[in-house]
């Protein structure tokens, strides 16, 4: 699948995708600038982590003006995948293509570890590779990544099954009560870690699925997530068939 | 003494300077001679644009004064060294067509005064050396040095700094993956951050600073140059009182945003060929980029300050040439060929100038509003600079320190093993490194919170580990020694991954050289860094040194940090430092001689500071050094882990808590030896049926070994002679893990 991943000022996950689409998976890969106005035939964008615009004013919120988010919302209107991790969770919100905020962690500090998911969802183009379920492990790398909304919106959200990945302890126990500073260190509301839009061809995730995508680092948890987007058969444990 | 015969720069008349005179060049840090001296050099009294010029390059932090004549002791070359000292950043080969770029460097003054900037700043110096070199930075080491907690400002000194180097490293998407992080009433009054940063390059890619080609355009590239940092180089060689915290307009504020892409861009424009040379604008900002490069090239330049672009208007050309804002870049480029460069510049959006040319008469003249406000010669000041042979002199107290310490024997076992836990020093840091982003980039095999930290090499099988080490303690105690171990541990430590050593980088901090027992102290320190060195095998390719870490008169303990980097040729299934596999069989290289002098033992529980620093046996570290990686390479051992401070005890409940699992032990020695810091000691766990492999192999290398039980449960059960202990590992980690942070408070 032809694949692409968004350069913004300031991205810095995005050789790390790039890596893992191009390398791990043998998709054909390009790197979009964020000044360029067309996607160029890629049927899946990944909108990387890092820190566009230095996350100035408000993460994600600079970048949503830039040149290439009108046709990623168009790839995205017309059914194409795009993912968007850690900054371009944060962007995708910020340009309302999901719903839902960020604030700040409930630390007031940058977290970085590993912490546990819940796959919510596995019908998903990005999930179909997991068992429903499942629990991964993955780290995450962010100072903004507490999810909020109204009550209501966190409502509907569920109703309608839009929460794709949640924090969970070890063993898929809910990471709430005293558990919950411990294993949803960023104090998301519900845990969420995860949502996409009605239409499931959108996700934003606080975790990063590249970072876990190999063996050599002791864990392959992640790579089923960009396996599943480009359309490889993954099996429910997460390895690439 | 010649005169010069350049021509006769004057003051600028736009601006209202000083007079120039001997007690304003002394508000500048210059002595009595050296004042002479550069009235020597250009034949006239200089400018106050000279001046200032002057007193940064010849600053301690920017000339070296007092440290050359002792660095020149350091063994710096080897097979693979293929850039040592005097470059932004030392390279090492390390195959496969690849070179690792590295340095380490302090930023200590600016951290004590403002620690966040001061400390982002810092890591993003560091990374601009490397990146000038034409490699992209790939890991971030910090060594820390904290005072007392409950020390005045310590709790904000090291809130601000943690934030800083986080903020930082994580905004430019480089992994803090390793460093280590202490604490000392000697630190007190003067934090020490130390940072340190790698990158990659290919064989052919590397890039120097050195200027060449008369008529050759000279850009300036990054952010616009505003009042921060002025004189922080001279500010830098100075001791701290009273008046420091008014020396805040001095630290320089960082953007890691504009550093970024200043970074790519850099590595952009270094890719077409059109640059000559490339530098950034580091301590003492235009005025030593721009002479350091001109003068390893041999050439002159002519600088029109009125091009440069600046914040606000009105800077005098002292302040421009003085400044030290950040993610500042000069370039020269190939005449002609200058648009390519500026079109990369511009298309990640950032300003870009051409601020002069390279001129063949090794002159630097610097204009601005029209009037010539320096013209001076630049190898004179440049390479010329004054240097000191100080006064040294063993500190009178030296002996009554060294005096062999009384070691009292442990109540109980257990809790005394808990109560080192329990300190911030022995504590887990994770508090910290949780705050660093030390996975981005996908590299990070093992990342902190182990001996070394491990980077894979993408598309080969091989890696590489890094570390840092020195114990200050020691150092006091004798810093000769203290030194070796230093580089000994930094070996060991690799050697536990699997790394072979291939370079190390330094940041050597020191209080005022002007003190002979300061003196003393750095040349001793030089001499066992350097002995070390030699008998280990491993060259120096960079580094820094820190003086006048000093405030009221009171000094730092010596801290020669030592960073060091190896090559692993496999970083597939590498052991770890911790326990993983029930069964396995823990086994202790190297034998204990019960050394308690500088013990965290007797530190941290007794309060004692005393006694000759453990003995450091070159040749022994080398067997076990040599062992470790054979093990390692055969894939003989689950767990390597080095002994350290706190000794056997605390290495054994470290490696317990990795996983979780316990341990049994029997241990036929006094239960105070449990917490001896002999050198050259690890322990590894091996699978029952690699046993009598392991024994067989540490006896051919002539490295003492012996079994002590096997990993299993959930307690730490340990016997010795006349004494016992069995705790909970949960307990135990639960005192550790949450040690600094309950210490903080935060």
């Amino acid at each position: 699948m032809k694949c692409g991943v968004v350069v913004f000022p300031g991205s810095n996950c995005d050789h790390d995708v790039y890596h893992v689409l191009k390398h791990t998976l043998g998709q054909e890969v390009l790197f979009l600038w964020h000044g360029d106005t067309s996607v160029q035939g890629c049927e899946l964008v990944v909108l990387p982590g890092g820190f566009s615009y230095g996350d100035y004013l408000r993460a994600g919120a600079m970048a949503v003006h830039s040149p290439i988010m009108a046709a990623v919302r168009e790839l995205a209107d017309n059914g194409g995948r795009v993912l968007g991790i850690c900054n371009g969770f944060q962007i995708l919100l910020e340009a309302g293509m999901l719903s839902g905020a960020m604030r700040r962690n409930q630390s007031l500090r940058f977290e970085c570890r590993d912490l546990f998911l819940k796959v919510e969802r596995h019908d998903l183009p990005f999930t179909s590779g997991y068992r429903s379920g499942q629990v991964l492990r993955m780290p995450i790398a962010h100072a903004e990544g507490c999810y909020i909304d109204t009550g209501g919106a966190l409502d509907e959200l569920e109703r309608n099954r839009r929460v794709v990945f949640r924090y969970v302890d070890p063993e898929g126990g809910e990471a709430s009560g005293e558990n919950a500073t411990k294993w949803n260190v960023n104090g998301s509301a519900r845990a969420i870690a995860g949502v996409c839009n009605d239409a499931g061809n959108v996700l934003g995730m606080m975790p990063h699925p590249e970072r876990c995508a190999d063996q050599l680092f002791g864990n392959d948890d992640g790579l089923a997530v960009l396996a599943s987007a480009v359309g490889m058969a993954a099996d429910p444990k997460g390895a690439v068939a | 003494m010649s005169a010069d015969q350049g021509n006769a720069a004057s003051g600028s008349a736009t601006y209202n300077e000083p007079v120039v005179d001997f007690e304003l060049a002394k508000g500048m840090g210059l002595a009595e001679d050296e004042y002479g001296r550069i009235c020597d050099i250009l034949g006239r009294v200089p400018t106050y644009t000279e001046l200032g010029i002057t007193s940064a390059l010849w600053s301690e932090h920017c000339s070296y004064k007092s440290s050359k004549v002792y660095l020149r002791e350091f063994p710096t070359e080897g097979e693979r060294v293929l850039q040592g000292p005097g470059e932004n950043a030392g390279v090492v080969d390390i195959g496969n067509g690849w070179v690792a770029v590295f340095k380490m460097e302090s930023h200590n003054h600016p951290s004590f005064i403002e620690p966040y900037q001061g400390a982002a700043t810092g890591v993003g110096g560091i990374l601009r050396d490397i990146f000038t070199m034409g490699a992209r930075p790939v890991a971030c080491l910090d060594a820390l040095r904290f005072g007392d907690i409950d020390a005045p400002r310590m709790r904000y000194l090291i809130d601000g700094v943690v934030r800083g180097i986080g903020d930082y490293g994580n905004c430019v998407g480089i992994p803090t993956v390793g460093g280590e992080t202490s604490f000392h009433s000697g630190y007190n009054e003067n934090i020490l951050v130390n940072a340190f940063a790698l990158g990659l390059a290919r064989h052919d890619g590397i890039f120097h600073a050195r200027a060449s080609g008369a008529g050759n355009p000279m850009l300036y590239a990054g952010s616009a140059t505003g009042r921060d940092g002025i004189h922080g180089a001279t500010m830098a060689s100075e001791s701290f009182d009273a008046e420091s915290e008014s020396k805040r307009p001095t630290v320089q504020v960082g953007d890691p945003f504009t550093e970024k892409i200043v970074l790519e861009a850099c590595l952009e424009v270094m890719r077409t060929d059109a640059a000559v040379a490339v530098q950034d604008m580091g301590a003492a900002g235009l005025t030593s980029s721009a002479f350091e490069m001109a003068d390893r090239g041999g050439v002159g330049f002519r600088l029109d300050l009125d091009q440069v672009p600046l914040r606000q208007p009105n800077i005098s050309p002292y302040e421009i040439m003085l400044s030290e804002s950040q993610e500042r870049m000069l370039l020269v480029a190939h005449r002609g060929r200058q648009e390519e460069v500026v079109k990369i510049f511009e298309r990640w959006g950032l300003e870009v100038a051409e601020i002069g040319e390279i001129t063949g008469d090794g002159r630097a003249q610097i204009f601005a509003g029209g009037e010539e406000v320096a013209n001076m010669p630049i190898s004179p000041l440049a390479t010329n600079a004054p240097m000191y042979r100080r006064p040294v002199a063993e500190p009178s107290d030296l002996a009554a320190r060294q005096a062999p310490p009384e070691v009292p024997e442990p109540d109980d076992l257990g809790a005394t093993l808990a109560s080192l836990l329990d300190t911030p020093e022995l504590g887990c840091k994770s508090w910290i490194w949780h705050q660093y982003d030390h996975t981005v980039r996908t590299n990070t095999v093992i990342g902190p919170g182990g001996d070394a930290a491990v980077l894979a090499l993408k598309g080969t099988p091989g890696g590489l580990g890094l570390t840092s080490d020195v114990n200050p303690v020691y150092c006091s105690l004798d810093p000769a020694t203290g030194g070796a171990q230093a580089v000994a541990e930094a070996v060991r430590n690799l050697a536990c991954v699997g790394a072979e050593p291939v370079g190390l980088t330094d940041c050597l901090n020191f209080g005022n050289p002007e003190n002979p027992e300061v003196s003393w102290q750095f040349r001793e320190a030089v001499r066992g860094i350097s002995a070390g060195c030699r008998a280990l095998d491993v060259p120096v390719i960079s580094g820094n040194v820190s003086f006048y870490n000093e405030t009221e008169g009171r000094s730092i303990p010596p801290t020669p940090t030592i960073a060091m980097v190896g090559v692993i040729a496999d970083v597939m299934n590498l052991p770890v430092a911790h326990f993983t596999t029930v069964g396995d069989r823990v086994l202790v290289l190297g034998r204990d001689a019960s050394e308690f002098g500088g013990s965290a033992y007797l530190r941290l529980l007794h309060g004692v500071e005393q006694g000759a620093p453990p003995r450091v046996d070159l040749e022994a570290e080398s067997r076990l050094a040599g062992l470790l990686r054979s093990l390692v390479s055969e894939g003989l051992v689950h767990t390597a882990h080095d002994l350290a401070e706190g000794g056997l005890g605390v290495a054994l409940a470290e490696a317990c808590f990795g996983g979780g699992l316990g341990v049994e032990l029997e241990i036929n020695d006094q239960p105070h030896q449990l917490f001896s810091e002999t050198q050259a000691r690890a322990i590894v766990a091996v699978a029952p049926d690699f046993v009598e492999q392991v024994m067989a192999k540490a006896e051919k290398l002539g490295v003492p070994v012996v079994e002590v039980g096997s990993v299993g449960g959930s307690s730490m059960k340990l016997r010795c002679d006349g004494a016992a202990m069995d705790s909970k590992v949960e307990d135990l980690h639960r005192i550790w893990s949450t040690a600094l942070p309950r210490a903080l408070g935060m």
